[in-house]
């Protein structure tokens, strides 16, 4: 078996009365992008929670040799893994500024967070001159983009970035997921993408996985799954 | 003694400041004013432990005025030797520590004390309706209120104020150096709280924690650490105000509650979010009650009930106070 960076065996989880996992099993190999797929409740969002450790779960989660199945949001953060939540998690009343220095809060390594916030600033050249400003008065491509930078400043070994897409225009969304093809490249970092928008996700990632209802109904590499004819009727609009 | 001391305090100010009201209006009301701001600067710095729980958990803390009391005890304690009940049995408590020693351990010993009551009373009821934790506040209110009565007695005990008890001449305006003190101390450990909060790491965090704790567990923040700290916060912030207004209303286990009205009205007066507006209606509220209490027929028994007035007032017109905006937080 590949050296699966993060691992999930089948893992169910439900809300109340709502089974929202049924048994997903998911593998994430270093370095590369896997993007989920399906529709809005097939349970993407929950998954990517159930892997923070913000939903009850049964099943087993591994991520780098570690069990992380009972592991707390926060413990999950400091082993390397930034959450992207949807709807940004922008700290809306914060500035900037303040928004990118929690991305390094866990880190101790004060010179190697100055490097970091300067490689964002390079990304995002914009921040630098809004710096002061308070996070909500951003549009929400910029808070994508804070979002994102946030979560590099932690120099985690893996994103999970829910619907980076979502109410975002045309434009933006086909900047926002060249940037996460380039610190895919640039910063080898491992990344689980969730998108309603097949097409875009197909595009930057190498393998994928498609959810209904809880339950991993197809997977396989990107390029299969994007000429796959169920998957281009049910999600690339075809 | 009566309890009335605590509530003429404002008006009141040394005696020759009343003789002098008596030449003119202008002296007497900038006399009025500033006595009155020393009793906001307290208000305040109370208002503004209510508001760093309120900003964590949405719940009024009913025990803030008690744990502020029982701070002030445990500098009595420190400044004369009498920890009471306990001392008697044990009988090797002999510290007789100076002021500003005593206040400054009051204030730690206060801090462990509220990261504790929030560890042990407070974390068990994580995810509870808010409600349930109020009535936990409510009764913790009663266990702060009965151990320091148990312990002391309920007894008006004379705690020295730490400042002169006359007064500066300005320009014909008597001013008490006891409230001149009093603003200074509260502006000191104000400024203190605001740059924490607003220039350090762990400062930032608690804020992020208090306003955003999913997004913040995500960036690796031990949230419940950072509750348990803002309790500590808190009845540190509190025992200042506690320390402050012993000398003038004398000490005993009942003293905090109508400052704790008081700093609810200055509270609410401020945006009950707003650490700033805390502060600005403390001292608001303290002011306004000089005032009230001194220009309004038979207005010194009239200061509690327009405490509420302002605080039903400010709901009723103005939900968000003078600082707060409403639309901030919910998602």
């Amino acid at each position: 078996m590949s050296a699966a960076l993060l691992g999930l065996d089948a893992v169910s989880a439900t809300y109340g009365p709502i089974q929202a996992l049924r048994g997903v099993s998911i593998e994430v190999p270093e370095g590369s992008v896997v993007a989920l797929l399906g529709a809005n409740g097939a349970g993407k969002t929950t998954t990517l929670r159930a892997i923070s450790g913000m939903v009850k779960t049964t099943g087993r989660i591994s991520f780098d040799g570690h069990d992380i199945s009972r592991s707390r949001p926060e413990d999950v953060a400091r082993l390397g893994i930034a959450h992207v939540p949807s709807g940004r998690g922008i700290m809306a009343q914060l500035t900037v500024w303040e928004n990118l220095q929690m991305g390094a809060y866990t880190r101790r390594d004060r010179s190697a967070v100055k490097q970091d916030a300067a490689r964002v600033i390079g990304y995002f050249p914009w921040i630098e001159e809004r710096r002061s400003q308070v996070a909500v008065t951003l549009s929400g491509g910029e808070q994508q983009m804070l979002a994102i930078g946030r979560a590099l400043m932690m120099r985690p070994r893996m994103i999970l970035l829910d619907e980076p897409s979502l109410g975002l225009a045309p434009l933006i969304v086909r900047k926002i997921f060249d940037l996460i093809a380039t610190i895919n490249r640039e910063e080898k970092l491992t990344i689980l993408l969730v998108e309603q928008n097949a097409n875009m996700a197909l595009r930057v990632s190498q393998s994928a996985y498609v959810l209904e209802v809880g339950r991993v109904v197809l997977e396989g590499a990107a390029q299969d799954l994007a000429r796959n004819e169920s998957v281009r009727r049910s999600y690339l609009g075809d | 003694m009566s309890r009335c001391a605590a509530h003429t305090w404002a008006t009141e100010g040394a005696p020759e400041l009343i003789e002098l009201a008596a030449q003119g209006f202008l002296p007497s009301f900038l006399q009025q004013m500033i006595s009155g701001a020393a009793a906001g600067a307290v208000f305040a710095s109370l208002a503004l432990a209510l508001v760093l729980i309120y900003r964590a958990m949405d719940i009024a803390n009913f025990a803030q005025g008690e744990m502020a009391m029982f701070g002030t005890f445990i500098a009595y304690a420190l400044i004369t030797g009498d920890f009471g009940l306990i001392g008697t049995k044990l009988g090797f408590l002999q510290v007789h520590l100076p002021f500003w020693a005593a206040f400054a351990l009051a204030v730690i010993v206060s801090f462990a004390l509220g990261v504790l009551i929030e560890r042990v009373l407070i974390r068990p009821f994580e995810g509870a309706p808010l409600l349930t934790l109020v009535i936990v506040t409510l009764g913790l209110f009663s266990i702060v209120n009965g151990t320091a009565g148990l312990n002391w007695g309920y007894v008006f005990k004379t705690f020295y104020s730490p400042f002169p008890s006359d007064a500066f001449e300005v320009g014909g305006i008597f001013i008490g150096k006891q409230d001149v003190g009093i603003i200074v101390v509260t502006l000191v450990v104000l400024a203190i709280v605001f740059v924490f909060f607003r220039y350090t790491r762990l400062g930032l965090a608690m804020r992020a924690a208090a306003l955003y704790p999913e997004a913040s567990r995500l960036l690796g923040v031990r949230t419940s650490w950072m509750l348990a700290l803002g309790w500590g916060l808190a009845a540190a912030v509190g025992a200042v105000s506690g320390m402050m207004v012993a000398p003038i209303v004398f000490l005993d286990p009942n003293m905090m509650q109508s400052v704790l009205l008081f700093a609810f009205a200055a509270a609410v007066l401020g945006g009950i979010e707003s650490p700033l507006g805390a502060v600005v209606g403390g001292i608001a509220i303290g002011i306004l009650l000089a005032l009230v209490g001194t220009y309004v027929p038979g207005g010194q028994n009239l200061r509690v009930p327009f405490g509420l007035l302002v605080m039903v007032g400010v709901l009723l017109v103005r939900p968000a106070g003078l600082f707060g905006h409403i639309e901030a937080r919910r998602v």
